[in-house]
């Protein structure tokens, strides 16, 4: 065997683990998946083919798919864009010359370090309406707190809240770009007499766009797939006016071994995660600026 | 003279407020851990107490000592350290000689699987979440820990390929050629040049997806039914459920479920931020 034949034969047989993977738990199922949402199936008597009753159902019957695609879709477009918002300015101030700064950031970025269950309990318990510590910090500055997580207007904004509290982790992103815009911008700046407003304006934000970018495109992917803390907090309650379209779908195949409708439900969210983020890659040749590659 | 004292001051001032602002924004982000840890160390009677108490009088550490052994902790302690260990090697190992190929070696398709390889980051779980959970039921394998472990050994999770690749770039490809030119074949490259130099790379894989596998929650949740089988995630949901208004019990077993997620960002802090370099998020 020749030389070149040996480097695509290792080529191949490194990539490996990654192909069979690819073909056992992705394209495989996806096929399998596109199958499915046509069938009727609980898993017990051989699936049943009906065409596109499924997509018929969930586009014209179920009321509870636009009720969950609408939850779910308040929740991401207001706590994204908080969190982008949030997470940029943090590492702004984090990014200063000042002391103490890698206490700040170990302080920020803490409760990202876990996301699911425990974090859900420890919210569930600051959000007690009668015992939280959210509603007695209200009631001293006079506020009747809500009974956030049984009262239908208040239950997303909760979990935006809680949401908020973990924005260190796209803080710390932030941070990496910001320290690595060349301290020199700011100095000609500053010689041209440029105030701090118009160094973000024309420096930090440009400069900082392909980062903002990322982090919007992957909070919106993440968000939309929102689903252990409702599943323990409010089970989508009250109401349904927490039910998200993941919880929704995860009810569906494992509680009513739906497998079919599952998996129809499962294609809309694809469809309208990616709709939504060629939308935004579309609008990004407008802000995004790449200029320094 | 005046206008520079001017500005001086100005900036004395604008550094106040940035220290205000962080000082402010730290208390509010902390203030949930430590009310957190102030009721994991109350009484039942004092949770309920208005106005709140932030530090217990007498603290009760046998609360922890009733979190841990009021349900079988050591046992989902056991069955999650299985879990995230197995899946961890795997990810490591088969990411690792993904990576290697795809920064290393020259085979034809390979930009093509590279594309399709980042392009299933963007695909929602939920799409191969059904027929993967009919294919691991067809094998016999639910209530088993198979279904969380063997993905990871295929490299299921192409981000840390993506990462591993982008750091694999960074090596010399010189020293490839060296070693070929000693006869060094493609696994002496991976296993004695790559490998040995991509220690902190492979070491922020190894913790971002522990991390990641410690908090999963959801295939568990899918996968385990048998409360023997449980992860410490699935066990604190079910003790969650069982001692509904204990907080205090609630909180003690919520902060030693956090502490390894916490010990682990810890000691691998600086790291973090390389990991966010190597990825070529920056700019």
């Amino acid at each position: 065997m020749n030389k070149r034949k040996k480097e695509i034969l290792a080529g191949y047989l490194f990539a490996l683990p990654w192909i069979i993977g690819f073909i056992l738990f992705i394209a495989g199922p996806m096929v399998a998946s596109v199958f499915l949402s046509f069938t009727n199936w609980n898993l017990l008597i051989p699936p049943k083919w009906i065409g596109f009753k499924n997509y018929y159902t969930l586009l014209e019957e179920d009321e509870l798919v636009p009720q969950a695609l609408k939850v779910t879709t308040y929740y991401a477009f207001t706590s994204v864009p908080l969190r982008v918002i949030i997470g940029l300015l943090l590492a702004i101030l984090l990014n200063q010359d000042i002391k103490l700064r890698s206490f700040f950031r170990t302080i920020y970025y803490l409760p990202s370090v876990s996301s699911g269950v425990a974090v859900s309990i420890l919210w569930l318990w600051l959000l007690n309406s009668e015992f939280g510590l959210i509603n007695y910090f209200l009631k001293l500055i006079r506020i009747n707190g809500p009974s956030w997580l049984t009262d239908s207007r208040y239950v997303i904004p909760a979990f935006v809240l809680m949401s908020l509290w973990g924005v260190g982790g796209s803080m710390l992103i932030y941070l990496a770009g910001l320290q690595d815009i060349p301290t020199e911008y700011y100095e000609v700046a500053e010689i041209d007499g440029a105030n701090s407003i118009q160094r973000f304006w024309y420096i930090v934000l440009p400069l900082m766009s392909p980062i903002i970018f990322f982090n919007l495109v992957t909070g919106l992917i993440a968000a939309l797939q929102t689903f252990t803390q409702a599943f323990i907090m409010t089970g989508g309650g009250p109401y349904n006016s927490s039910l998200f379209f993941v919880l929704y779908l995860y009810r569906q195949a494992f509680t009513f071994l739906k497998m079919g409708y599952a998996s129809a439900l499962a294609w809309v969210l694809f469809i309208y995660i990616f709709l939504l983020t060629l939308l935004i890659i579309r609008s990004s040749t407008i802000w995004v600026f790449y200029g320094r590659h | 003279m005046l206008r520079q004292k001017r500005i001086q001051r100005r900036k004395i001032l604008i550094r106040i407020l940035i220290y205000i602002l962080l000082s402010v924004g730290a208390l509010l982000v902390s203030i949930p851990f430590l009310w957190m840890i102030s009721t994991a160390l109350k009484p039942i009677g004092e949770i309920f107490a208005f106005p709140p108490r932030f530090i217990p009088p007498h603290p009760l550490w046998s609360n922890f000592l009733i979190a841990l052994t009021e349900y079988p902790f050591g046992l989902y302690l056991k069955n999650t350290l299985i879990v995230t260990t197995i899946s961890t090697l795997g990810t490591i190992i088969s990411c690792s000689t993904v990576a290697f190929s795809f920064a290393r070696l020259r085979w034809p398709g390979r930009d093509l699987l590279f594309i399709a390889a980042l392009a299933t980051m963007m695909l929602p779980e939920q799409v191969t979440m059904i027929p993967t959970f009919i294919l691991f039921r067809y094998l016999g394998w639910v209530n088993t820990f198979l279904p969380l472990i063997i993905p990871a050994w295929f490299a299921r999770q192409p981000f840390y390929v993506f990462l591993l690749r982008q750091f694999f770039m960074t090596i010399p490809v010189e020293l490839d050629d060296a070693a070929r030119i000693d006869g060094a074949g493609f696994l002496d490259i991976y296993l004695r040049i790559i490998i040995p130099m991509s220690k902190p790379a492979l070491g922020i894989v190894a913790i971002l997806f522990f991390q990641f596998k410690w908090d999963e929650f959801m295939a568990p949740l899918i996968y385990l039914h048998d409360s023997e089988l449980f992860t410490l995630a699935l066990g604190l949901r079910a003790f969650s459920s069982e001692y509904g208004t204990q907080w205090n019990l609630m909180m003690a077993a919520s902060c030693v479920f956090m502490l390894p997620l916490i010990i682990t960002y810890y000691l691998a802090q600086k790291y973090y931020v390389q990991g966010i370099v190597f990825t070529g998020l920056k700019g």
